[in-house]
């Protein structure tokens, strides 16, 4: 079983590098072409091939690339002529310590209004907090963040709207420019995973073995926390880690309205100014996170669910 | 189980409809969201002949001026009226998404189910790249296309289509594996239909209920995306009023015209709110947990 998930999550991981090469590979123009701009034609063109190594064939180069970057060498950016892996490194930082950041705030804030709203089903706080959660993870990130900024950076001005700290600053300086980012990240990310907590809880409180627990008369409380929430909360790990694929877009966004030097404007950057190289190896890690995640998921769910650690462990 | 029979007449799938669309109105949620989408619409279409001014006429005298009885939502920095743009400025969106939008919903509804019918290797073949297409973050799908091909609507149309019907696939199969089971297939096989006549008379109308509720669902994720875009500078290009761009211009003079931010945010706002109040009662009306659906 964990093997399986291991080998199906590099699978997974092998056709996105192909999705990802074959992409820019069919786009017209090379990283030359997008390097020299108007000069690109005759000789000067076919030594800055031959420099990049670009007149090899796509199997050759992308075997190359994906070699380099099993290595941790994602290669070199078509115009700087920097390493990508040094570009992306504080990037990469930055924008984990936003995402951090959101869950550690969403997370429980998500399971706590998600077993509530769950519980009191059709209630008054639940329609509350159900359609409030509707509009946070449907109205696009950049409104909810510029009203977020018209309201507590100009009118109150209690929070700065604006990241200024540079890209390779230590993480301490963010605050507390990093602190709207993360409400607006964090309200998304509580959004969509209090609409699974509750549906999870609900699906799990008019179960057989809740029914006969209520019957035989067992104290309410200890019914939601010992019988309940333990199967309710299962689900709800493979939820965050589909959230967080699902986030990595509205990051994107995020990023560029506050200004934050994350990854994600740094994607924005290299796609304006068609630096191919580093849009492939973005794509690829980002593609990577992505299907870390749902096994790291995959292995919490299989540590904390006694029914699925002995499958595993009988190796069906 | 009424929806058993093969091909209801056509004046009962209507009446069914009708019941359908009696039931969401019932509902509050429903209620305020196709008035909401209502609205939207008919102001989409009629627009262009109630509009006070010219949506590109630029006024140096007018720059950033506050709402008056002239400029009711004020001016933006090129002295454009904001009332004007912002009527104008869900046309595109409205356009694209709203032909975007059955596009995604039919390719890949049509293939999900078919593929959920048929299983064997090809299905998990293609599942497997499904995965890949869902793992990378859809603005960086939507923008390698978008950079390469330009920005207009003979764009996004295909791209938006194309992408958002991905997770569709996945949603169609999931439903049909649902069908598949049941003795009616079964039944149909048996009797030795194709697998065409088992998707059009079998399939198609049991799983036509979930693909409604997710194309109201793609809807909304597609006008978050082209409104994002837009935003991003990779949208429709000026001077075309659109709320995501007339949000972004209007973010820098935020702190002294917070109006020419306000008109387009409400706008846009209340269209998504409206589509997914309707979502969520049509999917109550329909009988369909739409909660238990990933995001993506």
């Amino acid at each position: 079983m964990l093997m399986r998930r291991l080998f199906l999550g590099a699978i997974t991981v092998w056709i996105v590098s192909v999705i990802i090469f074959a992409g820019v590979e069919v786009l017209p123009g090379d990283a030359c072409t997008a390097f020299l701009e108007r000069e690109a034609q005759g000789k000067l063109l076919e030594n800055c091939r031959e420099a990049q190594g670009l007149n090899r064939s796509a199997a050759e180069r992308y075997f190359d690339w994906a070699s380099g970057a099993l290595r941790g060498d994602l290669g070199v950016s078509a115009n700087g002529q920097k390493s990508i892996s040094e570009l992306v490194g504080n990037r990469l930082r930055n924008s984990l310590l936003l995402a951090v950041c959101a869950l550690a705030v969403g997370v429980p804030t998500a399971i706590f209004l998600g077993v509530v709203t769950g519980l009191r089903r059709d209630k008054p706080v639940d329609l509350v907090f159900s359609t409030t959660a509707v509009f946070a993870m449907t109205i696009p990130e950049f409104v909810s963040a510029t009203v977020l900024i018209l309201v507590f950076s100009v009118w109150l001005g209690w929070l700065p709207g604006i990241v200024l700290t540079s890209a390779g600053a230590p993480v301490s300086e963010f605050f507390p420019e990093i602190v709207l980012p993360v409400i607006v990240l964090g309200m998304v990310m509580t959004a969509h995973i209090l609409r699974m907590v509750r549906s999870s809880v609900i699906e799990v409180m008019v179960g057989d073995y809740v029914q006969m627990a209520i019957l035989k008369g067992v104290p309410y409380w200890h019914i939601v926390f010992r019988h309940a929430l333990p199967n309710a909360l299962l689900p709800a790990i493979n939820v965050v880690a589909l959230t967080i694929a699902w986030l990595l877009g509205g990051v994107v966004v995020i990023e560029v309205v506050f200004n934050y030097p994350g990854l994600g404007r740094m994607m924005i950057d290299a796609i304006s100014d068609r630096d191919l190289p580093v849009v492939q190896a973005i794509a690829l890690i980002v593609a990577t996170v992505y299907v870390g995640v749902n096994l790291t998921a995959d292995l919490m769910t299989m540590v904390l669910n006694p029914r699925l650690r002995t499958h595993a462990l009988r190796g069906s | 189980m009424t929806e058993i029979a093969a091909t209801p007449a056509e004046n009962t799938r209507l009446q069914r409809a009708l019941g359908v669309l009696r039931d969401v109105m019932a509902r509050p949620s429903g209620a305020i969201g196709l008035t909401l989408v209502a609205f939207h619409l008919i102001l989409a279409i009629i627009s262009p002949w109630i509009v006070p001014y010219d949506y590109k006429a630029m006024d140096s005298l007018l720059m950033l001026k506050g709402p008056s009885g002239a400029h009711w939502l004020g001016t933006d920095h090129l002295g454009r009226d904001v009332l004007t743009r912002v009527l104008l400025g869900g046309r595109e969106a409205l356009l694209v998404t709203g032909i975007a939008t059955p596009i995604a919903v039919i390719w890949g509804g049509l293939l999900g189910i078919f593929f959920g019918l048929v299983g064997g290797r090809l299905d998990e073949v293609l599942m497997r790249v499904v995965d890949a297409f869902l793992s990378l973050p859809w603005i960086l799908k939507m923008l390698v296309l978008i950079v390469t091909f330009g920005t207009g609507i003979e764009v996004l149309i295909p791209t938006l289509a194309f992408f958002y019907g991905i997770p569709v696939i996945r949603i169609a199969r999931a439903a049909t594996h649902d069908v598949v089971a049941r003795d009616f297939v079964s039944a149909a096989r048996a009797r030795g239909h194709g697998r065409i006549t088992v998707i059009r008379r079998e399939l198609l109308p049991n799983v036509l209920d979930t693909l409604m509720v997710e194309g109201a669902m793609r809807w909304s994720w597609m006008l978050l995306a082209f409104s994002s875009l837009s935003f991003l500078g990779f949208g429709v290009s000026p001077p075309t009023p659109d709320w995501g761009l007339m949000i972004a211009d209007a973010r820098g003079f935020m702190s002294f015209a917070p109006w020419g931010v306000l008109g387009p945010v409400i706008a846009l706002s209340s269209l998504i709110i409206g589509i997914n109040l309707t979502a969520d009662a049509l999917a109550k009306a329909l009988g369909i947990d739409r909660a238990q659906k990933a995001p993506v």
